[in-house]
């Protein structure tokens, strides 16, 4: 069966680390980084990448418009 | 512009499914974290690129938190002095009776210094969309009272809590708005969770199409949040609004054209 797989890219320096994405994401792909970016905030990244399946849910609910969502079938 | 991706093999442009919309200028907003303008922004800017009507829509930006927004959304832009944003738009939409005009505005901009125009051109039925963010404080200086704010909610004018018997009761200024003749759709919305995103874009585009028919004034509210006015963290912020907001503000339409009216679901 196919599986759908997704990808996220997140603009580091737009972020300002409000975690809705993170809150919002259904599989819990997205975590908060413990560095910090330009403006002093915790980003969110991708910290099981695998899980992903492209909803993108992060990307609707981000106030930033920070991530970009790619989906595919492996 | 340093970017984190997640697996590799998979961005390809054909598998795109969602991309910030080439509307929005690279400024980074200047929005506290986790603020609903910044999504409303989004979802306007997104419409307005996929209707293709980026030379044929004119905004008027308010004052309030959203007084920059013409720098955000790169389409033609008017600011209005305080509260005036609907006498403005009445007279664009007048000598350009072609172009989409809609207005932008907080709580403290429609509901407290701009009530005079926001009924008055909703009474006379101006072919305008009047987008509506109420998060019950004036963010912008600093989280006071607003007609909006909440029976017994805390802000830096009402400490212990907003006391109807002296303050007055929160001004529901949609639904005063849903009784006049003059408009056209009403409705209230929010962009906290994703589905409520996705409805919210839905209607906003249905009120930007309304508009071809001259039929009257489009009135959306966004119940939003303000973490920093309100003291909490963004996830806490939309927790509390949904908790305490949407008693006050029910989300759903609050009048929907006639014709409509049959095959029109309660978006509740």
């Amino acid at each position: 069966m196919a599986k759908i797989k997704g990808s996220i890219v997140i603009d580091v320096d737009r972020c300002k680390g409000c975690e809705i994405c993170m809150v919002s994401c259904p599989t819990g792909t997205i975590a908060m980084a413990r560095e910090v970016n330009g403006k002093g905030y915790n980003y969110a990244y991708p910290a099981n990448p695998g899980l992903c399946i492209g909803c993108a849910n992060c990307a609707v609910v981000c106030p930033d418009g920070v991530i970009t969502v790619y989906k595919t079938k492996v | 512009m340093k970017e984190i991706t997640g697996i590799k093999e998979y961005i390809k442009p054909e598998n795109l499914v969602y991309r910030k919309s080439s509307l929005l200028t690279d400024d980074i907003m200047h929005y506290c974290p986790g603020c609903g303008h910044s999504t409303t922004h989004r979802i306007l800017a997104e419409i307005i690129e996929e209707e293709g009507i980026q030379q044929d829509t004119i905004g008027i930006s308010p004052v309030g938190c959203s007084v920059f927004l013409y720098n955000y959304i790169d389409i033609d832009w008017q600011e209005a002095a305080h509260g005036r944003a609907p006498a403005i738009a009445t007279a664009i939409k007048r000598l350009l009776p072609d172009k989409f005009v809609f207005t932008y505005q907080g709580d403290g901009d429609l509901a407290a210094i701009g009530t005079a125009e926001t009924i008055h051109s909703c009474n006379r039925g101006e072919n305008i969309l009047i987008i509506f963010i109420n998060n019950g404080i004036y963010g912008m200086t600093g989280g006071q009272m607003a007609p909006t704010t909440l029976p017994g909610m805390k802000s830096s004018t009402s400490p212990y809590g907003r006391d109807v018997a002296t303050m007055g009761n929160p001004l529901k200024i949609t639904d005063i708005v849903a009784t006049l003749p003059g408009t056209f759709y009403v409705t209230r919305q929010s962009v906290h969770t994703p589905a409520n995103v996705r409805r919210t874009k839905r209607v906003m585009r249905k009120a930007f199409q309304y508009q071809k028919l001259n039929r009257g004034t489009c009135f959306i509210e966004i119940v939003s949040n303000c973490p920093s006015g309100w003291k909490m963290t963004p996830v806490q912020a939309n927790k509390w609004m949904e908790e305490n907001m949407f008693p006050w503000y029910p989300l759903g339409d609050l009048k929907v054209p006639e014709e409509q009216q049959d095959q029109q679901p309660k978006t509740e």
